[in-house]
């Protein structure tokens, strides 16, 4: 076996092993740092797809600044278990059916988008030109400069509602 | 890939070596800075293990490795545990990226020439940057599992420290890569290569404030005086690793003198000019440059613990926002605009 299927098994089990581990254990420190895992073994995929760029910045922002924040939050609820509340809201039969169509909505999409691909893409063709830095750069701020600034301005808003939440009282004293 | 070929052989060589070293420059750290200490005190340092003191770090080895190892009652087991290797981990695995030395075919051993380094990335310096930021998760997760007021104030301390000083680094580090036009580490040093007995095209000369900025933040980011606040012992007693006793103890330790040594040998490459020098380099040995280097910026870290007094930590958190940030978007600003105008 090559040493690339190898690998892409051993990243592909961490990442649904420690998947399928955030939802089925309780913890949610736990639930945090099984999701870090499973961060680590996609971008451990992205490696095995000639995509070392995105598998980098897979790690630094996804695991290791969003997660530092869910991981704090999580420490300062300080909440060890996942209580299980007891109310109308969640035992409500709709809620279950929504819950069963929205995941037999998957299941389907995810069956169809596997029939749709040319078999296993274990590791891309060689194209190092299209997956490096300079021609991310290029696509992003020449193709899609548009999408990247729009976003830009829509996190920025995104910032200044958190600033203005925050400090709401500061301006009433 | 044949696992047999010299070259693969060379390079797994050339990875324990690294291995090696990276364990032994904590041990040696650790004499270094208790002797200038001590010389800076006014004091002998330690002198009754071995010549001049010199097998001390291996009586300390020896001592932690002895020791009980403790747990608080009310820790959560696997995190404590789990916490001190994630912190090793990382600090041992960020300095896969780092070159220290020009391709050698070690003296005409091999048909052709390897790089003195453990991986050559072409995303080095992000790779870096991912991984100490997994390192923080260490502090964080030790802070919390000790289940103690004093641990999770200090784990708290760090990361905020850490994360606010990032993004000084980070735009410190964007200015290099804009001079040097590539992300990988060998590429940098490669750039800074040539000029009058191979010093003056160093980036120091280019990036003087960078490098200010650089050295600053990698003294917040490793959390050694004067930005020791997560362990400010008057405050918090030990800080992050309070709880933590023996072995479990000594990898912390471990991480933070590996990180100074990753933190001083990325300095070394992004602004001294890495094994470039007069001399040595055409005899094939241009990594003497190098740890001549390291270890004068190592000496620089502990030199500056023992004489700076600690900050206090709001003044720690206005100077990087307030000043240290500014100052590096103005800087990467003014390299950008110097590499459109000279190079365009």
């Amino acid at each position: 076996m090559p040493v690339n299927l190898i690998l892409f098994y051993v990243f592909a089990a961490i990442a649904v092993i420690t998947t399928l581990l955030v939802v089925v254990q309780s913890n949610p420190v736990y639930s945090v740092l099984l999701l870090i895992g499973s961060f680590i073994g996609l971008a451990g995929l992205y490696v095995l797809l000639n995509a070392p760029f995105v598998a980098v910045i897979q790690i630094i922002v996804y695991a290791g600044a969003i997660m530092v924040l869910f991981l704090f939050v999580v420490m300062l609820l300080n909440a060890p278990r996942e209580e299980v509340v007891q109310s109308n809201l969640i035992d409500a039969s709709g809620t279950r059916a929504i819950g069963g169509l929205l995941a037999i909505a998957f299941a389907a999409e995810l069956a169809w988008a596997l029939t749709r691909s040319r078999g296993l893409a274990v590791s891309a063709p060689d194209e190092r030109a299209s997956y490096s830095v300079a021609a991310i750069g290029q696509r992003i701020f020449q193709e899609y400069a548009f999408a990247f600034e729009a976003t830009s301005i829509l996190i920025l808003v995104a910032m200044v509602g958190a600033v203005t939440l925050a400090s709401r009282h500061s301006g009433k004293r | 890939m044949d696992f047999l070929a010299p070259e693969a052989i060379a390079q797994l060589a050339i990875l324990g070596f690294v291995f090696f070293m990276l364990l032994n420059s904590a041990a040696i750290m650790v004499y270094v800075e208790r002797k200038v200490a001590a010389r800076i005190q006014q004091r002998m340092g330690p002198t009754l293990v071995g010549p001049a003191g010199m097998l001390q770090p291996l009586a300390d080895i020896i001592k932690l490795a002895m020791k009980e190892y403790l747990q608080p009652k009310s820790a959560d087991p696997i995190l404590f545990a789990l916490a001190p290797i994630i912190s090793a981990a990382a600090a041992f695995t960020a300095f896969a990226v780092v070159p220290f030395g020009a391709e050698t075919t070690f003296f005409g051993l091999l048909d052709r020439p390897v790089p003195l380094q453990v991986a050559d990335v072409n995303v080095a310096i992000l790779w870096v940057f991912a991984v100490t930021s997994m390192g923080v998760y260490g502090i964080v997760l030790a802070g919390y599992s000790s289940n103690s007021k004093y641990s999770l104030l200090g784990a708290l301390r760090s990361s905020a420290q850490m994360i606010s000083y990032e993004l000084s680094y980070g735009m410190a580090i964007a200015a290099v890569i804009l001079l040097a036009n590539t992300m990988s580490i060998r590429g940098i040093v490669e750039a800074q290569s040539g000029g009058f007995l191979d010093t003056t095209r160093w980036f120091l000369w280019l990036q003087p404030i960078g490098f200010f900025i650089f050295m600053t933040a990698g003294v917040a980011e490793t959390n050694r005086a004067p930005f020791d606040f997560p362990e400010a012992e008057q405050e918090l007693v030990a800080g992050y690793h309070t709880e933590y006793s023996s072995m479990s103890f000594a990898m912390f330790f471990l991480a933070e003198y590996i990180n100074m040594v990753t933190v001083s040998a990325i300095a070394t490459n992004l602004y001294l000019g890495g094994w470039n020098g007069p001399f040595l380099d055409d005899l094939g040995v241009g990594w003497i440059w190098f740890l001549l280097k390291l270890s004068f910026l190592l000496f620089f870290y502990v030199w500056m613990r023992w004489t700076l007094p600690r900050y206090r930590y709001d003044q720690l958190m206005a100077f990087g926002w307030k000043f240290l940030l500014p100052l590096s978007v103005i800087n990467l600003l003014v390299t950008a605009a110097g590499v459109l105008y000279f190079a365009g």
